[in-house]
């Protein structure tokens, strides 16, 4: 295996931050890769608690109550909203960046950028502008998620060429995990800094920017790529190539022209919006489906056991994958997806709680392993060279999931209770729409088959020359 | 440096980097373990 240096973007202003300082020496173990990984994924994932904040946040004038200069709950909204924008467009934007300039320097920019954008919100909160906190957290936190969530992508997948599902199952397992950090730590963070007149989200936003700050940094200190033909002690590459793992590398924009690409992100999108719906509404649904047997107290305790299978799912499906292939643990996904969906309203109907507990954890251990088992596919498709910047542009299927998971939910159900079905059955349709997002994903799926040869790079200098053609162009 | 000395070096190493990541990570598992019990209660 031989990873050529591309020569664009390899100088920066910081040397030791470039791709060719941070090299392995002999004697590096792998393993210390994954958690380098996952300072960055921890951190980042904390966007998934970003909630915790909204409802102090509503009340950081008043205190007890919301004061009417208060900001409302539906203005922060956008805090988040933002963020996971920005997280799509920056990955899909910087991706070539990323990829060309390295995981250290990557890691190193979405430390700054994150930990920046907790400061930047400190002082809005401290001064109560919420424009600050959206440029903050929004922009600048979302820059870094998009950065953050792409940079150990291809490091890991060289890593680890015999398991490369497991590798990158184990980064992005991290991004499910950090909220579980993330929550409990703001809580108790805000207990401490509050007094009976001040709620202490500003403390809690430095606090957590410098921890983050310092856990990323160890991270981009901590990475390494392998050098050039390195191969894991032992490591056979397969003398017989498959047919869906391709040997060829594609160009990051080449990609965009490809079918595959765009089947790839129906699959990914199609199985996140089925995911993501319910996920969301996984509180309130389970307590309109079992009145009286299901409590809001159960139900967060429902929607906790969620958090950890989406978690558990990353790393044991991408894992999984290493072993069955990448187009058949999608065929599982969307196979399993349809008979669980279309189970859940006999489970509703018959008052089968554990059934359909089971269902949802199945469910959402899918969704979660969708994430991580995505990286694995595209390097089959479009090998590793540019397979991080490739994973930045299918990102956008999660911004457009976003959309569409809670609005298919949430919309199907006022549609039904407005229309006379009681809120215990209010659900089916939604379960069996997202059945059929399913056999649809389904089909992409089936219709994936090997790139065309006319995409793959003639050479590993064509990048270089097209980003110096494009240079001279730009300077005539 | 022997080949003994840079094995038990690598080995601190990944105590310590795992360590690093792992602690968090398992008390925050755990925190959400406690809360998800809820559902059975």
């Amino acid at each position: 295996m031989e990873f050529t240096e591309p020569k664009a973007y390899t100088r920066s202003l910081i040397p030791f931050l470039d791709r060719s300082h941070s090299i392995a020496k002999p004697g590096f173990s792998r393993w210390l890769v994954p958690p380098a990984a996952l300072c960055v994924h921890l951190c980042i994932g904390q966007a998934y608690a970003f909630s915790v904040f909204n409802l102090p946040m509503t009340k950081l004038i008043g205190i007890s109550q919301p004061a009417p200069e208060d900001w409302k709950l539906t203005q922060l909204g956008w805090i988040f909203s933002l963020a996971i924008f920005f997280l799509g467009v920056s990955s899909a934007v910087f991706g070539r960046w990323v990829e060309e300039g390295g995981p250290r320097k990557a890691m190193f920019a979405a430390a700054l950028c994150w930990a920046g954008g907790f400061f930047i919100s400190a002082i809005g909160v401290k001064v109560h502008n919420l424009w600050l906190i959206y440029l903050g957290y929004g922009v600048l936190g979302g820059i870094a998620l998009g950065i953050g969530y792409i940079s150990p992508v291809s490091t890991l997948i060289k890593w680890f060429p015999d398991r490369p599902g497991m590798a990158t199952g184990m980064a992005i397992m991290g991004f499910g995990g950090g909220a579980f950090i993330a929550s409990p730590l703001s809580v108790w963070l805000m207990s401490k800094f509050s007094t009976p007149t001040h709620i202490g989200v500003m403390e809690t936003f430095v606090v957590l920017g410098v921890v983050y700050l310092f856990f990323m940094l160890v991270g981009s200190l901590l990475v390494r790529v392998p050098p050039a033909g390195w191969a894991p002690a032992g490591y056979v590459a397969p003398a017989q190539s498959k047919k869906l793992i391709s040997k060829n590398d594609v160009f990051v924009y080449d990609a965009l022209k490809t079918p595959q690409f765009w089947l790839i992100w129906w699959v990914l999108c199609l199985n996140v919006t089925a995911g993501i719906g319910v996920l969301g509404q996984a509180s309130a649904m389970s307590q309109e489906m079992f009145p009286g047997h299901i409590t809001p107290v159960a139900a967060a305790g429902f929607v906790g056991l969620m958090s950890l299978f989406n978690m558990g799912g990353r790393f044991a499906w991408a894992t999984t994958s290493d072993y069955i292939g990448r187009r058949n643990t999608y065929f599982v996904f969307m196979v399993l997806g349809f008979i669980l969906y279309c189970t859940v309203p006999h489970a509703g109907s018959t008052g089968n709680v554990a059934l359909f507990v089971i269902c949802f954890l199945v469910i959402i251990s899918m969704y979660g392993g969708g994430f991580s088992t995505v990286p694995a596919y595209l390097k089959d498709m479009f090998g590793v060279r540019y397979v991080g910047a490739i994973h930045g542009l299918l990102l956008t299927a999660w911004s457009a999931a976003g959309i569409f998971g809670p609005v298919i939910v949430n919309y199907l159900r006022e549609y039904n209770i407005t229309h006379g079905v009681p809120k215990a059955q209010a659900y089916n349709n939604t379960m069996y729409i997202m059945a059929g997002l399913l056999v649809i994903g389904f089909i992409c799926n089936l219709l994936v088959k090997a790139v065309d040869a006319r995409f793959h790079m003639k050479d590993s200098n064509e990048a270089e020359s097209a980003t110096a053609a494009a240079a001279v162009a730009a300077k005539a | 440096m022997s080949n003994a000395t840079q094995d038990s070096s690598t080995t601190l190493k990944l105590i310590l980097a795992w360590g690093f990541v792992g602690i968090p990570l398992v008390w925050g598992v755990l925190q959400t373990l406690t809360n998800a019990m809820k559902l059975f209660q």
